[in-house]
């Protein structure tokens, strides 16, 4: 049996709420009664499901098939699905910090903007964000060396600074455009920009690839320019260059890629100079 | 308020007490011989009681902690302590925030603990963060061996100048002991260099570490400080050092007398054989032969506990070769403080080969050390593992049972060159209590702690273990248990702890040394630092100086010296 839960807001909220409680995985099993009752903070408060929202619909055992829809504004509700394993959360409007985290399967799509930390340390499964989303995607928390593990991030509109940051495996894709930082301290992986970048790709990574179709300003000193490939594939998809192809960070030992696309940036004409 | 703990079997080595069954009565925060009256009385019975623990090297305050914090966001967020109408909230695990730092010592039955190592010019940060630090009396050693003036004196043989110094910048600073780490080594440090024996030069001064460690072994005993040398030895953490730290303990054989001249610390450490990370191997039997035979040295553990940890020390040079064999995040601080303190954090782990050997040497040292008065249980928290650990270790050292569920586990090709398989020895809860508390207590020179005499401060601990019923070699859970939340802590003849949870908020006196020195050397020396200062430091003399009124509580040692 497959199963709708509708949840709304039931007022504005003015301060953070953390839901890491609105997961598939947590309402598997339960009654609507029963998840009206799970707990949930509202700033230093401890409230239920039920204080906070309107849940309606009809509920399931089994993980897979539960169906989580979010309507109206959510961008102050922070850890939506966290260490789901399955099922799916479908957000219509905006949603806060944390989207996704450590979730290790099932799917979350946003229809507007999705805030920072959007699938942090995620492992496995797929967000998709129809509209912007902020810095941080698929990176630890605050001194933690372990990003993102595996599954697929797709952001249709752009993204913040330091995407991918400490990644360590999945893939990364902004349609739009991103800002500092793509891929620092990544060390497996890939990110595929489709838009221009604001510079310093790859800053700090040991290994993974990130691959810019648009604009890049500059390319960091610490990397060394290798050749000019037509192509380059992403997760098993063929995408068209050509590219330059530069290694680094040799700061940090690494071996990580990325790919600048050269009819878009021409101002990096100079290094086919050091083409042998 | 008057307290009787009644019908416990108490164990009390400093006054050979094994286990007897007996009343200890306490009034006014004081053991006394009997109370009458109102009286409180806790039924201890089937239960064991011991003095409060005293721990003597652990890194819980100063500039370094608070680095190692700033450096770990990750470590906190995960183990987090509730605000409780007693307690205040803070955050945990490898580097816990002062206060929770202090409340889980209780909970142990801890009540007394030394913070190890403070650079002289930001122990006013030591300070504040001891002040924050409630339930547990406190005390900090001072780094001097890579203090400029010290070695200028050392290396000019003004043995009795450089003693006036250190008298009165222990004094200034409200430090206990003389701290010695990597001596010359640190100073080097500056240069990016490192001494690699003990007969190195140091330059610009053209002293060797082995005249630092003698010059201040001389000055501890001319000014007569409760507690001797505290020695952290050059190359620590490097294969083949077990040579070096039995160079640096018998480089002050001539100097002892009989008496207790040197302790060396998180022993360990130093404790490698071998030629490199992959032919190491324990040097614990070499080491725990020359202290059997000579009876002028304490050590402490520094038991490596599997599992996450912080490495801090002011051995910059050690440090940075941690962090390049790990390739883990790291910091360098102090170096301006005349110290270098680095930070990196470390998984110790079963199946890796050094790791695994490096747990076996701290817990074949303990089992080969026959007097149990010399070797002390610490984790140099949170360099080798947390303070929240030590009743696994006293699970480890009570039970062959115990270390061979771990040994189990451990990396086979480690296990293949330990000896500690071969070890049947066990330790009793005399000896227990010897190594937590009677004899670092005695070996801080804290007449009042450790023990259970009339008139010694009333720190009591009592844990929920009937000796006469339970075989720790068997039953080492039940001891861990017990040994993690103690069943009562009695600080200063209060209640604190109440089956592991605080119940009352109190805070503790800081210990320092206030040693008399003649006045016209004082005057003297001090005007002829005060030259040297102006002309090397950035920062004014007065600058060190903290007031009595920083001290939350302040209890000062006077002490006679023999200048």
């Amino acid at each position: 049996m497959s199963s709708e839960i509708f949840i709304k807001p039931k007022y504005d909220f003015k301060v953070p709420i953390d839901a890491s409680a609105i997961s598939p995985n947590e309402f598997s099993g339960k009654t609507l009664e029963e998840i009206k009752a799970i707990k949930v903070w509202e700033g230093n408060k401890e409230k239920t499901i039920g204080e906070l929202f309107i849940v309606e619909g009809s509920t399931s055992s089994e993980v897979k098939n539960i169906k989580i829809i979010l309507e109206g504004d959510f961008s102050k509700v922070r850890r939506i699905g966290s260490n789901m394993s399955d099922g799916e959360i479908i957000i219509k409007g905006s949603v806060g910090f944390h989207l996704g985290e450590k979730m290790n399967g099932g799917k979350i799509l946003v229809e507007r903007n999705a805030d920072s930390w959007l699938g942090s340390k995620m492992k496995g499964g797929v967000i998709e964000v129809h509209g912007n989303a902020g810095d941080f995607i698929g990176a630890p928390y605050r001194g933690e060396t372990k990003g993102m593990k595996g599954g697929t991030i797709i952001i249709h509109g752009n993204a913040g600074n330091e995407i991918g940051c400490w990644m360590i495996g999945g893939l990364i894709k902004v349609r739009g455009n991103c800002g500092l930082f793509p891929g620092i301290h990544m060390k497996n992986g890939t990110i595929v920009v489709y838009g221009n970048t604001e510079g310093r790709c790859g800053a700090l990574m040991k290994g993974g690839k990130v691959i810019i179709l648009g604009k890049v300003p500059t390319v960091l000193s610490s990397f060394t320019f290798e050749e000019i490939r037509s192509s380059v594939k992403a997760n098993g998809e063929k995408i068209d260059g050509p590219f330059y192809v530069f290694t680094g960070d040799l700061n940090e030992e690494g071996s990580g890629k990325i790919f600048i696309s050269t009819l878009n940036n021409t101002h990096l004409k100079f290094y086919e100079k050091y083409i042998e | 308020m008057k307290i009787l703990i009644k019908n416990g079997y108490v164990y009390d080595p400093l006054n050979k007490i094994d286990g007897e069954i007996m009343d200890i009565a306490i009034e006014n925060g004081k053991i006394v011989e009997s109370v009458s009256g109102e009286v409180k009385e806790i039924d201890a019975k089937n239960m064991i009681v011991m003095p409060g623990g005293v721990d003597l090297h652990s890194h819980i305050a100063g500039s370094k902690v608070n680095a190692g914090r700033l450096l770990r966001p990750e470590d906190h967020y995960k183990d987090v302590e509730k605000k409780t109408n007693i307690k205040r909230s803070g955050v945990g695990y490898t580097v816990p925030s002062t206060f929770t730092t202090g409340y889980r010592y209780s909970e142990m039955g801890y009540t007394t603990v030394m913070e190890a190592a403070t650079p002289p010019l930001k122990t006013r940060h030591t300070h504040e963060e001891l002040n924050d630090i409630p339930m547990v009396d406190k005390a900090c050693l001072s780094v001097l061996d890579n203090n400029w003036i010290v070695l200028d004196y050392l290396s000019k043989n003004e043995l009795e100048k450089c003693a006036a110094f250190i008298g009165w910048i222990l004094n200034a600073i409200k430090g206990y002991g003389i701290k010695i780490v990597n001596p010359g080594g640190v100073e080097l440090w500056g240069w990016g260099k490192n001494v690699k024996t003990i007969d190195d030069q140091v330059p610009p001064f053209n002293i060797t570490p082995r005249e630092i460690i003698r010059g201040l072994c001389k000055i501890n005993k001319m000014l007569n400080l409760p507690h001797t040398i505290h020695l952290h030895t050059n190359n620590l953490g490097t294969p083949g050092n077990y040579r070096t730290l039995i160079e640096s303990m018998k480089c002050v054989s001539d100097l002892s007398n009989g008496s207790i001249v040197l302790h060396v610390t998180h022993v360990q450490f130093c404790g490698y054989k071998g030629y490199s990370w992959i032919t190491l191997s324990s040097g614990a039997s070499e080491i725990a032969k020359f202290v059997n035979e000579n009876k002028y040295v304490t050590l402490d553990l520094g038991q490596i506990v599997f599992g996450d940890a912080t490495t801090m020390t002011a051995d910059g040079p050690f440090q940075y070769i941690l962090y390049s064999l790990s390739k883990n995040k790291w910091i360098n601080a102090d170096v301006e403080a005349e110290t270098s303190a680095g930070i990196v954090p470390y998984r110790f782990k079963k199946k890796n080969y050094v790791n695994a050997i490096q747990w076996s040497i701290g817990l074949e040292l303990t089992l080969l050390v026959k007097d149990p008065w010399r070797i002390f249980l610490t984790t140099d928290h949170p360099n080798a593992g947390l303070f929240t650990s030590y009743p696994k270790l006293i699970a480890w050292l009570m039970s062959k049972k115990a270390r061979e569920k771990i040994l189990k586990k451990v990396n086979k090709r480690a296990k293949s060159k330990m000896i500690l398989p071969t070890l049947e020895r066990e330790y009793t809860f005399y000896e227990i209590a010897i190594i937590t508390r009677a004899g670092t207590a005695k070996a801080l020179g804290l007449k009042n702690k450790g023990h259970l005499g009339i008139g010694a401060d009333a720190d009591v601990a009592i844990y929920d273990l009937n000796p006469k019923e339970i075989d720790p070699s068997k039953d080492y859970k039940k001891v861990r248990r017990a040994f993690r939340k103690a069943a009562y802590t009695i600080k200063d003849g209060k209640i604190v702890c109440k089956n592991g949870e605080v119940v009352e908020n109190i805070s503790g006196k800081t210990y320092w040394v206030n040693v008399d020195i003649p006045k016209d050397l004082l005057i003297s020396t001090i005007s002829e630092v005060k030259e040297k200062f102006e002309e090397y430091y950035t920062v004014k003399m007065e600058n060190y100086a903290i007031h009595e009124n920083e001290l939350l509580k302040s209890a000062p040692l006077k002490i006679n010296s023999n200048l």
